[in-house]
Formats: structure tokens, C-alpha cells, sequence
């Protein structure tokens, strides 16, 4: 199986975000980590290669930072690395994204090409299924299980509320992988120094620019979001919070 | 042809998903504050009568998109379907509630008519003439208003308990139901879905708790789960979790509260741990009384909370235990 593990790197969890001058976007000056489905995308896709051989790619997009997110990927196992490094590609919209890995992949043949199911950054929960479409294969989101099959592969995809549903699908086909799907590997000290020796091709924005137009949807502006809570904040030594709580508990919210 | 806007109501074997009211009640705000014409349409295969339930809604008009192929759901069918028809009536705002079914084909539809889909909104504003979207960012820590730089169609879905389902406005008289057969060619479809089932056993139901105490990544440990089943069980509440903890197999599937697992509206919430993630809000965010206990003062729960607690649960949450003891004893 060849498969394609898209990949993003995202602001970590916990980084304070300021905005910057322009008000549309955050400051870069965080820490930064792989986006949390992506890494569990790339889990599924070594174990399927561990299961029935062949190999995995990842790719990504992203300044010279995001190369971080490729190196953890090789040193866990992956083949080789595609990194589209240019700055004209951060900003870009799924639409173009996806045009973007379209035109960077033309010459390989992938069976299988994952995504994480969003971003935790922008979540807009796209890039997958555009890049099925631009590609003109089929697609399923939300996965939690794959399994290979005579005629293809038979997908897990997961539904609201607890429901689940099996979709039998021929391949090449883009899937889109929900977090907790399987749990995730360390890199190993090995696995680290391999990384080194692994193919890693840099794409340049010159090199996919006629795939590529401008964006067909605009942040006009970011921003600490308005509360329409008013939220009362308990403080002192616990013993003191806990009383407090207590206090709420029965006369505010009478559970008490 | 007047400007339209397009509420595309959701059907899931034959029964209206209720989320898609909430997506009426955004349209029907959207056309009063444009002055578009407000229509919806329903996509399956013999839907007219839920095309007539959507009717009694103050509606200009109800299109029944049919084919026999658009039963089961797959995205194939659906994009080319509604390809098909928003060629020939040519609305000029789509809106669709932000389920896991829409997430599965809006953004292949809107790449096949070569533009593009603000998804999970949560409102809008028009502002010169402008509509912008606001959608959050960084799993809710910042907020964007974002706007369309191409032509329409535009595509928009919003999120679950973005707008009030119950403030959809019924029409004064039924609206007309048009039936719009679309053609969909052998080979579209690729995908073969079997039966929707249930997973887990439900052993609990936590839509019936009055009182819900929920942990999320920051209970750390497996054993610190017993520290939240004291404080529930003194409460006389369940225990429920965020989706990593039950992905960790700490609680069972049927404890976990959010998108992929259960909507709550208790009349007590208390998360401990929890920072808040997007997925977890919308299946908690209508809780009548919402606590948060957590070591980050920024994190995105506390713009939810009524009460807040920017602290250590594991100092908090066993004297809380006591003192919750003590006054349900009585003293």
C-alpha cells in the first residue's frame, strides 16, 4: 500500500496567542507542534504499511518550522517527506491547499491518501475531501477503522451520538482519520538517527503556482472573542474555593 | 431572479435531522437583514412529505431534490445532485447545519463548482454591504470574521446551538413543494455504505442527568478518575469525559460528551480538566449551570462558565468532596 499522510503543524495547546499588527492573523513567536489528528492519519498509515507493506509519504505546507513536523514523521517511520516550503503557502485556503498537493503529487501513484479529520487551528475540517475532488477520487470522513478488501477497502465511519457506519470503497480513495482511531507511537532513538538519511524534496511555490489562484475566502479580522457570560471567578486557598463552590451549588444553582 | 439563500435542510433515513431548524432560523435572520429570498430544499430520495414539514416554516418555497440514488447517503450522490440543481436555480447563499454528514460533501461540492465553504460558523454581521462569518479559531481561544472573495455561490455551515431551533419562524401559510428530479449517471456513486448501528451499549443514559461531573485530559492519570466518581457520586450526578479520555479507554464510549458522543443540557455541569475544545462545547454549552476547574486561566471553557476556578483540581475538587458532604448531611 502507498499511502499519503498529509500533515499540518499547528500552534500547541497550551501557546498564548497574541495578535499581530495586521489583526488578521496571530504572532508566529509560539511553539508549535503536529496537529493531534494528523498524528493519529500517520499512525493508521504505518501500521497499514506494517500490516501489508509498502510505503508511507507525508507531506506538508508550511515555513521552514513545519519541517519539524516531517522529521518526527520519518523518525516514527515514514519513507520520505515532501515539505511545499515557501511562505507564499501559509495563508492559502483548503481549496488551494489542496490544489497545491495535487500539483506536488502529479507524478506519484498513491492507493490511499489520509488526512487528520481538521486542523486544530483553522478547523474547518476541508483540505481531505477538496484534494478527493481535485483528484477525482472517492472519499470517506471521520474515520476509525480501515481494513483492506477484495474490491478495495472497507472504511469505519464515525457518526454522531455514539453511531457508526461501515462503507465498502475501491481505492485510490482519500480518507480523513478522526483522533483515537489507534494510540500513538514514540519515535525511537533509531528511528531518529534514520530520519536524517531519508529523502526530504523542498517544492517551491514556482513549482505548483499555475494550480494555484488566490484566495477565494478572506480573515477580515481575528479576535479575543466577545463574552456573553458572565463568569464569576472563585479565588483563594482551596479549602476556601471549595466552601464557595458549596455555596453556589446550593443557593445559586440548588443541587444542594 | 432575485437574490436567493438556500437553507439545505438535513434528512437522515427518511427523518429531519431538528439541527436543520437552526439553520432555518439563521436563514430566515440572514433574509430579513439582506432582503434575499429565502428557500430551502431537502435532498433524498422520496422526501416531499418532510419537503411539506419544512412548509409550515415562513419559507418562500420547498424544493424536494430526488433521485433513488440519494438513498443511503454518499457524498458522490449528493454533491452531483445538488451541483445539478444550484446550476439551474442559482441561489446565491447556501447554508447548512455543521453535521457530520454536511462536513462529508459540502467541501467537495463547493471544490466541484470551483469555490468555497466558511465552515462551523457560529454568526454573521453585514457590514457595508458585506457579509462576514465569525467562526472560532485555535479551538475557540480567538474568533474570525471572514468574508467571500469570489462569487457566489457561497457556501456556509453553522455550528450546532449557533442559533435557536425554536425561534424558526412558522409561515402564515404553507409554502409551495416543488419536486426537482436530478439525474445522477451509473459510476457516480463509488462508495457502497452498509447499515448506520450503535456501538456501545448504553448502559447510561446522560441526557436524563440532572448532574454531570466531567474530566477531560487534565485528570492526567487513569486512577484520578476515582477522584471525579467521589465528587459525582456526593453530588448524586454521573460521571462523563471528553473524548481523549474515553479514546484512552479510561470511561466507556458511553460517557463521553460532544460531537462523537452525547449532547447534554444538565441542570449542573462541572468539568474538571476540561480546556474546552470546540467538540466538546457544542455537547455541553446548553448546560443551565456550567463550572470549570482548570490549571489554564486562558483556556477557552472559561468563556462558557458560569463559575470558574483557575486552579489545581486535585487541591480542589477533595476538599470540595467534604464540604459537599457536609452540607448535603445537613449541617
Amino acid at each position: 500500500m502507498k499511502i499519503l499522510v498529509c500533515m499540518k503543524q499547528v500552534p500547541q495547546k497550551d501557546a498564548p496567542l497574541k495578535l499581530n499588527e495586521s489583526g488578521a492573523w496571530i504572532r508566529e513567536d509560539v511553539s508549535y507542534e503536529v496537529n493531534e489528528p494528523d498524528a493519529y492519519a500517520l499512525e493508521e498509515a504505518l501500521r497499514q504499511k506494517e500490516k501489508h507493506g509498502g510505503e508511507v509519504v507525508v507531506i506538508t505546507s508550511g515555513p521552514a518550522r513545519a519541517q519539524q513536523v516531517l522529521r518526527e514523521a520519518l523518525a516514527k517511520g515514514a519513507d520520505r517527506a515532501i515539505h511545499l516550503e515557501d511562505n507564499a503557502f501559509v495563508g492559502l485556503d483548503a481549496l488551494n491547499t489542496g490544489r497545491a498537493f495535487a500539483a506536488a503529487i502529479k507524478d506519484e501513484t498513491f492507493d490511499l491518501i489520509f488526512t487528520g479529520l481538521q486542523s486544530d487551528d483553522y478547523g474547518y475540517a476541508q483540505t481531505g475531501v477538496v484534494l478527493a475532488e481535485l483528484l477525482g477520487w472517492p472519499h470517506a470522513t471521520i474515520i476509525m477503522q480501515i481494513e483492506k478488501s477484495d474490491a478495495g477497502i472497507r472504511v469505519k465511519r464515525e457518526l454522531e451520538a455514539g453511531f457508526f457506519q461501515f462503507v465498502d470503497m475501491p481505492l485510490p480513495a482519500v480518507l480523513t482519520i478522526q483522533s483515537g482511531i489507534n494510540k500513538l507511537r514514540y519515535a525511537t532513538l533509531i528511528g531518529i538517527k534514520q530520519a536524517k538519511n531519508k529523502p526530504l524534496r523542498k517544492v517551491a511555490m514556482a513549482e505548483v503556482q499555475s494550480a494555484v489562484t488566490g484566495n477565494l475566502q478572506k480573515i477580515e479580522r481575528l479576535y479575543v472573542p466577545l463574552k456573553t457570560k458572565n463568569t464569576e471567578f472563585l479565588e483563594g486557598p482551596a479549602g476556601e474555593v471549595a466552601r464557595k463552590l458549596v455555596d453556589k451549588l446550593r443557593n445559586e444553582v440548588r443541587v444542594l | 431572479m432575485s437574490d436567493s439563500i438556500l437553507v439545505v435542510v438535513e434528512q437522515r433515513e427518511g427523518k429531519l435531522n431538528r439541527v436543520s431548524w437552526e439553520t432555518l432560523t439563521a436563514g430566515q435572520a440572514l433574509a430579513a437583514e439582506t432582503g434575499w429570498t429565502l428557500e430551502a430544499a431537502i435532498v433524498g430520495s422520496a422526501v416531499a412529505d418532510l419537503g411539506n414539514e419544512v412548509a409550515a416554516k415562513k419559507v418562500a418555497k420547498v424544493y424536494a431534490v430526488e433521485s433513488p440514488n440519494l438513498e443511503p447517503y454518499t457524498p458522490d450522490a449528493f454533491s452531483a445532485a445538488l451541483k445539478q440543481f444550484i446550476e439551474s436555480k442559482q441561489p446565491k447563499l447556501m447554508l447548512m447545519p455543521h453535521t457530520y454528514q454536511v462536513r462529508d460533501f459540502i467541501p467537495k461540492l463547493a471544490t466541484a463548482m470551483g469555490r468555497t465553504a466558511i465552515t462551523d460558523c457560529i454568526g454573521y454581521k453585514k457590514e457595508g454591504g458585506k457579509l462576514l462569518f465569525t467562526r472560532q479559531m485555535f479551538q475557540g481561544k480567538l474568533a474570525a470574521d471572514v468574508s467571500f472573495s469570489c462569487d457566489a455561490p457561497w457556501f456556509v455551515t453553522f455550528q450546532n446551538g449557533a442559533f435557536r431551533g425554536d425561534k424558526a419562524e412558522a409561515g402564515a401559510s404553507a409554502a409551495p413543494v416543488e419536486t426537482v428530479n436530478v439525474q445522477l449517471a451509473d459510476g457516480v456513486i463509488r462508495n457502497k455504505p452498509q447499515e448506520v448501528f450503535k456501538e456501545a451499549k448504553q448502559a447510561v443514559d446522560l441526557t436524563q442527568a440532572e448532574i454531570i461531573v466531567s474530566v477531560g485530559r487534565g485528570i492526567k492519570e487513569q486512577k484520578n478518575i476515582e477522584l471525579a466518581k467521589q465528587l459525582a457520586e456526593a453530588l448524586g450526578g454521573e460521571l462523563a469525559a471528553s473524548r481523549p479520555i474515553c479514546d484512552s479507554g479510561w470511561l466507556p464510549m458511553d460517557r463521553q460528551i460532544g460531537s462523537s458522543g452525547q449532547t447534554v443540557a444538565p441542570k449542573l455541569y462541572l468539568a474538571l480538566g476540561i480546556s474546552g475544545a470546540i467538540q466538546h462545547i457544542v455537547g455541553m454549552k446548553g448546560s443551565r449551570t456550567i463550572i470549570a476547574i482548570n490549571k489554564d486561566s486562558e483556556a477557552p471553557i472559561f468563556e462558557i462558565a458560569d463559575y470558574a476556578v483557575v486552579g489545581n483540581l486535585f487541591d480542589i475538587v477533595p476538599p470540595l468532596i467534604e464540604e459537599v458532604k457536609k452540607a448535603k448531611a445537613g449541617s
